[in-house]
């Protein structure tokens, strides 16, 4: 198996990095240019963009973002918001993203994994799930589906999707820990027995993520100090987790 | 100043392998020209996407004839993850495909728990870890390194193909894209 990954995620809406609780209240965090740089310099392994609002609503304005941000990595990017066709995804990966999200569009129209996977390859294909109470919701938070979180990351990975990038709205911006249900019951296997609820600082937090899931994602955590990113390394490797070394 | 030519095929993350090149200070530049290929100090086969596709692109630019020809005259040529892939005389992906034929071997369909393969692996001899995303991979005899059983560095003649994506791989890929324009 390859190693556990540690994957800042930059929500950004008009341009800016933002960050709530339970999809709500964002608040201005940084300039994605900026905290991409420092994600990539201080050891992310990869970095996620999504614009979370798809207020980039003209989509070049998205992609020249896109760009520049790109511009300063030297590690796997994922960038989702508002792809709706192949072409949507092809500009992106054209701008330097390796991965492509799709979200609400491809709840919608399910085919939609299937045709990125077919022309962009299994392995640029993540599908985003929102979801509250094990159920999926559209649209940036805003609108049940009636799906089953488990059931349509299942769905998902049969039509080509090569990695599901899962939020929990419960869990999001809480700083309390990831939504280990949902995410075992996504990864379709046995939820490991926790040890000791209490005190659990961050740390551990995502060493339980890790348990289940092949990366976590990170953000109210991060980005007010990106350079969190190292010490929360080193604590991870004295929990055990066997995270890169990436010096 | 050293001259590094990245082949545009339509099947490249071509814009992520220029950039790593340009932190290095090389000269750098994407390419269909086979003539541009040709006279590079180091060309680089990237790639991302099927191999079907990408070999029929190659053809159509004559950039496949321009990369045997550089390995026939021992001039230092770099294929990346499909890159490497088709270099080899075949691949099962796609119902069959016929590659460049540089490097012996085929290429095959991985059987990993997860396919795509994905993520940092450790990578031996060396046992730096570098980011692989690859469904396909190469069975060569040619091989010089591995990765959790897979071949992740194969060398034939002027050749060197990796199955991980130096490019995305942090100081660790900028080291090893280094150690490229200067072989030892």
């Amino acid at each position: 198996m390859p190693l556990p990954r540690l994957i800042p995620c930059l929500d950004v809406a008009a341009g800016r990095v933002v960050k709530g609780v339970r999809f709500e209240g964002l608040r201005d965090v940084g300039d994605p240019v900026e905290l991409g740089a420092a994600y990539s310099e201080a050891g992310a392994d990869e970095l996620v963009f999504l614009d979370v609002k798809a207020t980039l609503e003209e989509r070049q304005s998205l992609v020249e973002l896109v760009g520049r941000v790109a511009g300063e990595l030297a590690i796997p990017f994922t960038v989702g918001g508002g792809v709706r066709v192949v072409g949507d995804a092809a500009s992106l990966l054209d701008a330097g993203a390796d991965k492509v999200s799709v979200n609400s569009a491809a709840l919608a129209r399910p085919e939609l994994i299937g045709e990125l996977a077919g022309r962009l390859g299994s392995q640029a294909v993540v599908t985003a799930i929102d979801a509250a109470g094990g159920e999926v919701y559209s649209h940036a938070g805003t609108r049940p589906t009636g799906r089953r979180a488990s059931e349509w990351a299942r769905e998902a990975e049969e039509r080509g999707a090569g990695e599901i990038l899962l939020t929990s709205i419960d869990a999001d911006g809480t700083r309390e820990g990831y939504d280990l249900p949902l995410t075992t019951a996504v990864a379709g296997i046995p939820r490991p027995s926790r040890r000791d609820d209490r005190n659990r600082d961050r740390a551990r937090h995502v060493a339980d993520v890790l348990e289940v899931a092949q990366a976590a994602l990170l953000a109210s955590i991060l980005h007010e100090n990106p350079e969190r990113l190292s010490s929360l390394r080193s604590e991870l490797r004295e929990l055990g987790v066997p995270v890169r070394d990436a010096a | 100043m050293t001259k590094v030519r990245i082949c545009d095929y339509g099947a490249g993350n071509t814009r992520s392998v220029e950039v790593a090149f340009r932190r290095l200070g090389v000269d750098v530049a994407v390419t269909s020209d086979a003539a541009s290929v040709l006279e590079a100090d180091l060309a680089v086969l990237p790639g991302v996407g099927s191999a079907g596709s990408a070999m029929d692109e190659l053809r159509s630019n004559g950039l496949d004839g321009a990369l045997r020809e550089r390995v026939h005259a021992g001039q230092a040529t770099l294929g990346i993850c499909l890159g490497l892939q088709l270099a080899l005389e075949e691949s099962e992906e796609d119902g069959g495909v016929e590659g460049l034929g540089i490097v012996p071997g085929r290429a095959y369909r991985i059987h990993a728990a997860r396919v795509p393969r994905i993520g940092w692996a450790r990578v031996d001899p060396g046992g730096a870890a570098y980011y692989f995303a690859h469904s396909f991979a190469a069975d060569t005899t040619a091989a010089t390194a591995h990765s959790e059983g897979i071949v992740a560095e194969a060398r034939h003649g002027s050749f060197l193909g990796v199955q991980f994506h130096p490019e995305k791989s942090g100081p660790a890929g900028a080291r090893y894209l280094e150690r490229c324009l200067s072989p030892a």
